[in-house]
């Protein structure tokens, strides 16, 4: 009947088996199945595991109200800081849990624009794991001002001489791009979820007329009024689709400058300074690979575990999947080797006695054992990448992707606390160690990201429905699985 | 319930398919057709429904620009009245006001405000948030964000006749058709 009038423009033969690429979702399942295996991570009961996982990292966060409490009353003396290093655990922590935001946004992003299709897997949890850690991130430097109720004077509001914030300082560029950075990724991931936001809602609204329990019947009901307020009244019309795609794209293109602006700017604070060790034109570029190499190293180590917790997800994140961030991490992780010689080199090179000082010393001297480890977690182990079998084992992708998240923190370590402690005068020198109040408020900050992110995982479509259904071979109308005719 | 039905108000007939090439062409159809209050549900963006549709480019550009340059030259304009105008503070002999150092601020607030003006944007575009729409009366449109595929045609489109509507959809081989009342 209807079929007979199907116009020409949808009778487009799909491309030869050789230019096939292998499916981004295994077993060409239909687009129904997609939304009802990430949906089902919703309404499922709850899982005995998360619920002891969410004790464990909620118990552990508290360790960051706790800390910094006995900080603000008693004094930053409780830090250990001292007075050649003035910089510790808190810059280490805030460099680095900002680092492992950019792979999130790399991801919603960069690969965006570059067309990879695979991101649509990973897109939204990379997405959520980036505010999250953003959010950890901004902890430290907030309470590092020392007189935590001075911290508005870092907004651009006069004080009470009438004195504004000066913006030739790098370390004001930084609240601008981190603030930017937290509320540019938030606005993203919220545009992203309205889609599917609107598919829980249709879901729950399906489901309604099944339930007879009151309980149930009153959760189903919150469960449709909050999913329903936060997708806006979403209907997928085409008219709309049509400007949120726009928008999207627009998105992608504001937030890909914005993520190599953010690192950079953080490597500002220190490479804007004087200080040997700090005072390097090789930084923003530096940090920004570096940033990926941690973040992408996150993203896995979240992944890998959830993927085999979650009935069916291992389908949709793939090994495929897998193997191209592995690959990401190899050619960052070469990079940051990289920038790791030419450090040296030009150490050498410049001809600067207290530079190469400062390198040396790095390497060979008191903090010599951090050097080595970040050298080992970030230049060694993700040469193992190379081969096949090391890119598509998860449990030994997860083994390189801790090793490399320490190694990222080793080397916030070396930058900040190996070029502070030996500087120009030797009668200036000194030793840093943290005291048990810096390792409990960064370990606190781990329970406090685990906890969003348990919550994230429980709540919210944890892959993106509505993009990932756009990639399948279902969606094409020009492919027979889409309803082509031939 | 009858009695009841007769004083409602129609908001349009739905049509429901079951594949993107059906919709494609329903779309393209009605399009050619020469309705204009009429639209295309579907859980995903389909590549090319818009051409199908006859619709244009998104202005949502306009506003991520104009909030752009807005985030930039407000940035630059605030740092030149606090650091150079209102409370001039002289570091080391250099200009009270630069644009190169002031650069990175105004750069990452015409992000922070292009970002704004394109999310708004979208909304204001697309009329959102609007959470009440006739067509969540029909329980059936809950699979629009699942797996199904509807075309609306509004009452109020002046070509608007339900029985011809009903025929061509039929035509057009729907698998569902309802009448959505407002």
């Amino acid at each position: 009947m209807a079929h007979d009038s199907v116009p020409t423009s949808v009778k487009i033969s799909p491309p030869p088996i050789e230019l096939e690429r292998p499916s981004l979702v295994e077993n060409d399942r239909p687009i129904g199945w997609i939304s009802d295996t990430v949906a089902n991570v919703i309404e499922a009961k709850t899982p005995l595991w998360w619920k002891v996982l969410f004790a464990i990292s909620s118990t552990t966060a508290l360790m960051v109200p706790a800390g910094l409490i006995y900080l603000i009353t008693t004094g930053v003396g409780v830090w250990g800081l001292n007075n050649p290093v003035a910089w510790g655990w808190a810059i280490v922590n805030f460099v680095w849990w900002i680092g492992i935001g950019h792979a999130g946004t790399l991801i919603s992003a960069i690969l965006c624009l570059l067309r990879q299709k695979w991101r649509t897997s990973i897109n939204r949890a990379s997405e959520a794991m980036t505010i999250f850690a953003v959010m950890c991130a901004g902890i430290f430097p907030a309470v590092h001002v020392g007189r935590v109720w001075f911290a508005w004077w870092l907004a651009p509001l006069p004080n009470a001489n009438a004195i504004w914030p000066q913006f030739r300082s790098p370390l004001l560029w930084d609240v601008f791009a981190v603030s930017t950075y937290f509320t540019v990724s938030l606005l993203f991931w919220y545009m992203g979820l309205i889609p599917d936001l609107a598919t829980m809602r249709d879901r729950f609204r399906k489901s309604a007329s099944r339930i007879v329990e009151p309980m149930a019947k009153l959760r189903n009901k919150f469960a449709q009024f909050m999913y329903g307020l936060f997708s806006m009244g979403w209907t997928g019309s085409n008219r709309h689709w049509r400007n949120y795609e726009k928008a999207y794209l627009l998105l992608a293109g504001l937030s890909t400058p914005l993520v190599l602006s953010v690192h950079s700017i953080v490597s500002f604070d220190f490479a804007v300074s004087q200080l040997p060790g700090w005072h390097t034109t090789i930084f923003p570029p530096y940090f920004v690979a570096g940033a990926v190499f941690g973040g992408f190293a996150m993203v896995m180590t979240l992944m890998i575990p959830l993927v085999s917790l979650y009935k069916g997800l291992d389908e949709l994140v793939t090994v495929r999947h897998l193997e191209v961030m592995s690959k990401i991490i190899l050619v960052t992780g070469s990079i940051v080797g990289y920038a790791y010689g030419m450090e040296f080199f030009i150490a050498y090179y410049g001809g600067n006695p207290y530079e190469l000082y400062a390198f040396k010393n790095r390497a060979f001297g008191d903090y010599a054992w951090s050097y080595w480890w970040m050298l080992g977690c970030n230049v060694i182990s993700p040469q193992f990448f190379w081969f096949k079998w090391c890119r598509t084992t998860p449990w030994f992708i997860w083994i390189i992707c801790g090793f490399v998240n320490i190694g990222m923190w080793m080397e916030r370590f070396v930058i900040v606390v190996t070029s502070l402690h030996n500087d120009f005068m030797p009668a200036n020198w000194g030793y840093y160690s943290p005291t048990w109040v810096d390792m409990m408020t960064y370990f606190g900050t781990f329970g406090f990201f685990m906890t969003l992110f348990l919550l994230f995982c429980r709540f919210l479509p944890l892959i993106a429905i509505a993009e990932l259904k756009g990639v399948t071979p279902q969606a094409d109308p020009h492919h027979p699985l889409g309803g082509a005719k031939h | 319930m009858e009695t009841i039905d007769e004083y409602k108000v129609p908001h349009g007939l739905m049509a429901e398919f079951d594949t993107p090439a059906d919709i494609m062409s329903a779309a393209e159809k009605i399009r050619d057709e020469g309705y204009t209050q009429w639209d295309v549900h579907t859980p995903f963006p389909i590549h090319g429904m818009d051409d199908a549709m006859g619709l244009g480019n998104s202005k949502v550009g306009w506003f991520t620009f104009c909030c752009g340059v807005l985030g930039f030259s407000g940035g630059m304009f605030m740092i030149w009245f606090m650091n150079s105008f209102d409370y001039a503070i002289p570091v080391g002999g250099k200009p009270n006001f630069s644009p190169l150092g002031n650069f990175p601020v105004a750069y990452e607030l015409t992000i922070l405000f292009g970002a704004f003006g394109t999310l708004f944007g979208m909304f204001f575009l697309n009329k959102l948030p609007r959470h009440h729409n006739p067509l969540f009366n029909s329980i059936r449109f809950a699979d629009v964000t699942h797996d199904k595929f509807f075309l609306v045609i509004e009452a109020d489109d002046p070509k608007y006749e339900e029985d011809e509507i009903r025929a061509l959809f039929e035509k057009l081989g729907s698998t569902y058709i309802e009448l959505v009342n407002e």
